[in-house]
């Protein structure tokens, strides 16, 4: 079934890109450009849910060269759900950015890079072959690179290098478990590979390519292997901290959800287990850093890494209720990080400093700042009737399931719930100190003025409430992407109509 | 043949990890690379090293090479040479800005 | 370091031009033999990089006045337009079509949309490689001193 929207999220920011390339100088252009392709990249990914929850995975063979001869672009629901998530988190950050980016990385291709980024993140979350989606990451990454070292200052050129260099071995490991994936079965197309390794069996050598994978995929989600991201996601602007713990870790969350559950189901034993072991680590020392440090920029990138423990924990127990759960909290996961981080911003914009200790009292000159990081911290622990709370119950519910059988359920779940906790105090330790107290800090004192950065945030904001309110709305879409996840033949069908 | 392609890409795979273990970042860009040409290495071997005839121009040849393990690999070559070129560019430039090249001395930011 | 050597600056006044036509002949083949847009522009990169050592960069970039970036983003461009066109015909992104044309000068020819998408090619390929030796070989220190004023 060939449909042509797909590839539209992926084409739109591509083109926005290169025009607001040839066109450098031109800032009010290249913002409106911005702006109107997370809007149609957004609108295009809104009418492929519609599409999909109707008609069923679509797909698209570029050149009309058929899977798996060619390269195929697919998607399913949980790709368009995170298609849309994806433009609606860039336009909230890019509407931060207008007023906080400042001219002069705006004149070195700030919103090209941008526009790049998302067309790394989009083609990811679509293409259905193994080799394409590291092609995507490497578009995403190396417009992650220069963002991360846009400006040039000390701490971001030293955050740089390392974490440049710690992706680009991450990716030479791909490659080799690309290399002996193509030697064991002679193919790359996802949902041929699922077919073929279903065919042979899920054998100890394919077993240690799965387990290949899962350690790339970790050093790119910060699964565990997570020791890179404090320093670098501190070190940038607020607003391109924003976009990386939103889309950049997701996409190595959304590469482990799509693989190992369309092809590497056989052993679960093995992979989900030790899925599900890295995920309770995860959470644990993504815990504890959040409530060490006493920088608001650690914290909260801190809390991105116990985000992704909860995700793959939720992933890893591998039923239709836990990957309704793990899919609804990703989500939710993606919009609440990002306003976290702006809101985050916010607060170092306006204080020019990120510690804790020094801040105090902002609320008597700034409530609506107040109170919405206060909303976001109970969004992020699991109130209802906010988002966080369903995926949360959903999760630790399906882990319970298992009764006294699976002793690690238990295990799992009081590690998520410690987390929250872990999550809810370092966050409000954050409110405490700088909202409440003694207001040390006049209006005109103030570093910068935060006229116009609380939009994009209430923007977040109202999705985010609209999600957790009206999760019944959405429950119907997460369902259907979950039981596309757990019955890989629909996927198959859908890419290769011919062979089944 | 095959013996010898995998002795190779473990020298190259050493050389790169203990390249990658020093302290100075010209010698860890230098083992990135060389890691890279190691995959590279690896990624042609895995498609089969049999003789033939070249895809889809050969007409005649009775067996054909395997086209996909090259298109991987020039696609992997042209990514590693972009971002190493990003990557020295920003390791003179971190040299500049810091006075120095040696990973240790390269903290970020300062932990209270 | 104003050191010209007369031999290469010799030597590359006819070898530029034997490296530009082999460009364009390999751009040329392209769709059905061996070359295309991505060596032909490495062709021309190389030479453009031949240029640079036998005289200097400032030199070279007065004969060519175009903002490398620019030409690699208007490749990337064409190229990608190249495969929209496809959408407009309600084809597969990327599809190409061709077809013999009778024209005055060379009789029946095979012409492609392959030739315009290895166009875009060529010129991103040859933009980029000559915006990254650009980059390595300019001295950044000025650079930097500009951004931490």
């Amino acid at each position: 079934m060939m449909n042509n929207i797909v590839i539209l999220p992926l084409l739109i920011p591509l083109v926005a890109g290169l025009l607001m390339g040839i066109a450098r100088g031109n800032i009010p252009l290249q913002r409106w450009l911005s702006v109107l392709s997370c809007l149609f990249a957004g609108a295009a990914s809104l009418l492929l849910v519609k599409q999909v929850f109707e008609q069923g995975i679509q797909t698209l063979a570029m050149g009309g060269w058929p899977a798996p001869f060619g390269i195929v672009l697919v998607a399913d629901m949980l790709s368009s759900l995170l298609l849309v998530t994806t433009s609606i988190v860039s336009l909230a950050c890019l509407l931060f950015a207008f007023r906080t980016i400042g001219s002069e990385r705006e004149q070195y291709y700030f919103y090209p890079l941008v526009q790049f980024l998302i067309t790394g993140v989009n083609g990811s979350f679509l293409t259905g072959d193994l080799f394409n989606l590291y092609v995507c990451f490497e578009v995403m990454l190396v417009a992650s690179y220069v963002l991360l070292t846009l400006g040039g200052t000390r701490s971001q050129l030293t955050e740089g290098i390392k974490y440049m260099v710690i992706n680009v071995f991450a990716s030479s490991l791909f490659l080799i478990a690309i290399g002996y994936l193509y030697a064991v079965v002679g193919t790359l197309n996802m949902a041929h590979l699922s077919i073929r390794i279903a065919e042979i069996g899920q054998t100890g050598f394919t077993t240690w390519v799965a387990v290949l994978l899962i350690m790339v995929f970790g050093l790119k989600a910060a699964l565990f292997l997570h020791f890179w991201l404090p320093g670098s996601y501190s070190a940038p602007p607020a607003a391109i901290a924003a976009i990386f713990a939103a889309l950049l870790t997701k996409v190595g969350i959304y590469a482990i959800l799509r693989l190992f559950s369309l092809v590497f189901y056989h052993q679960l034993g093995i992979t989900h287990g030790l899925l599900a072991v890295m995920a309770a680590l995860t959470m644990i020392v993504g815990g504890i850093g959040a409530v060490a440090y006493w920088d608001i920029r650690k914290v909260l990138a801190y809390n991105v890494i116990i985000g992704v423990g909860f995700v793959v924990f939720g992933f890893s127990l591998f039923t239709p209720a836990a990957l309704t759960g793990a899919i609804y909290y990703l989500i939710h996961d993606m919009l609440m990080k990002a306003l976290l981080f702006l809101l985050g911003g916010c607060v170092i914009w306006i204080t020019g400093s990120g510690k804790i200790r020094e801040i105090s009292g902002l609320i008597s000159n700034h409530p609506l700042l107040g109170w919405l990081f206060f909303v976001t911290v109970l969004a992020l622990t699991g109130i209802p009737p906010l988002s966080g709370f369903a995926g949360k119950y959903i999760i630790i519910r399906a882990s319970l399931a298992g009764g006294t059988d699976q002793p690690g359920g238990y295990f799992l779940a009081a590690i998520g719930l410690l987390c929250s906790l872990m999550i809810m105090y370092s966050l409000l330790r954050i409110f405490l100190h700088s909202f409440w107290g003694e207001n040390t800090l006049s209006l005109d004192m103030e570093k910068g003025s935060i006229r116009g950065l609380l939009s994009p945030c209430l923007l977040l904001m109202a999705v985010g409430v609209f999600y957790g309110v009206g999760a019944e709305l959405v429950y119907p879409y997460i369902e259907q992407a979950a039981v596309s996840m757990l019955d890989p033949d629909l996927y198959i069908r859908a890419v290769l109509p011919e062979v089944i | 043949m095959e013996t010898l392609m995998a002795v190779t890409i473990g020298i190259l795979f050493s050389i790169g990890v203990y390249l990658l273990l020093s302290r100075t970042l010209l010698r860890i860009i230098l083992g990135t690379s060389v890691i890279a040409y190691g995959v590279n290495l690896l990624i042609i071997t895995m498609g089969g090293l049999n003789k033939g005839g070249a895809p889809i121009l050969g007409g005649e040849a009775s067996s054909y090479v395997d086209p996909l393990p090259q298109a991987l690999i020039l696609t992997a070559i042209v990514i590693n040479f972009a971002v190493t070129a990003f990557l020295l560019v920003l390791a003179y430039r971190t040299y500049l800005v810091t006075g120095t090249d040696n990973i240790d001395e390269l903290r970020g930011i300062d932990d209270e | 370091m104003k050191t010209h050597s007369m031999i290469l600056l010799t030597v590359t006044r006819v070898v530029v031009f034997v490296i530009m036509i082999f460009a364009v002949q390999l751009f040329l083949m392209g769709h059905s033999r061996p070359g295309g847009g991505f060596v032909g522009g490495l062709a021309v990169a190389a030479a453009v990089v031949l240029l640079y050592l036998a005289a200097d960069v400032k030199t070279v970039q007065l004969g060519i006045p175009l903002d490398f970036k620019v030409l690699a983003l208007t490749g990337v461009l064409i190229a990608v337009a190249t495969g929209m066109g496809s959408l407009i015909f309600g084809q597969p992104f990327l599809s190409h079509a061709f077809g013999h044309f009778a024209l005055p000068l060379f009789g029946s020819t095979e012409l492609t949309t392959v030739v315009i998408f290895d166009t875009g090619v060529g010129l991103a390929v040859l933009g980029t490689a000559l915006t990254i030796i650009d980059t390595i070989s300019e001295d950044i220190s000025e650079d930097i001193c500009r951004w931490k004023r």
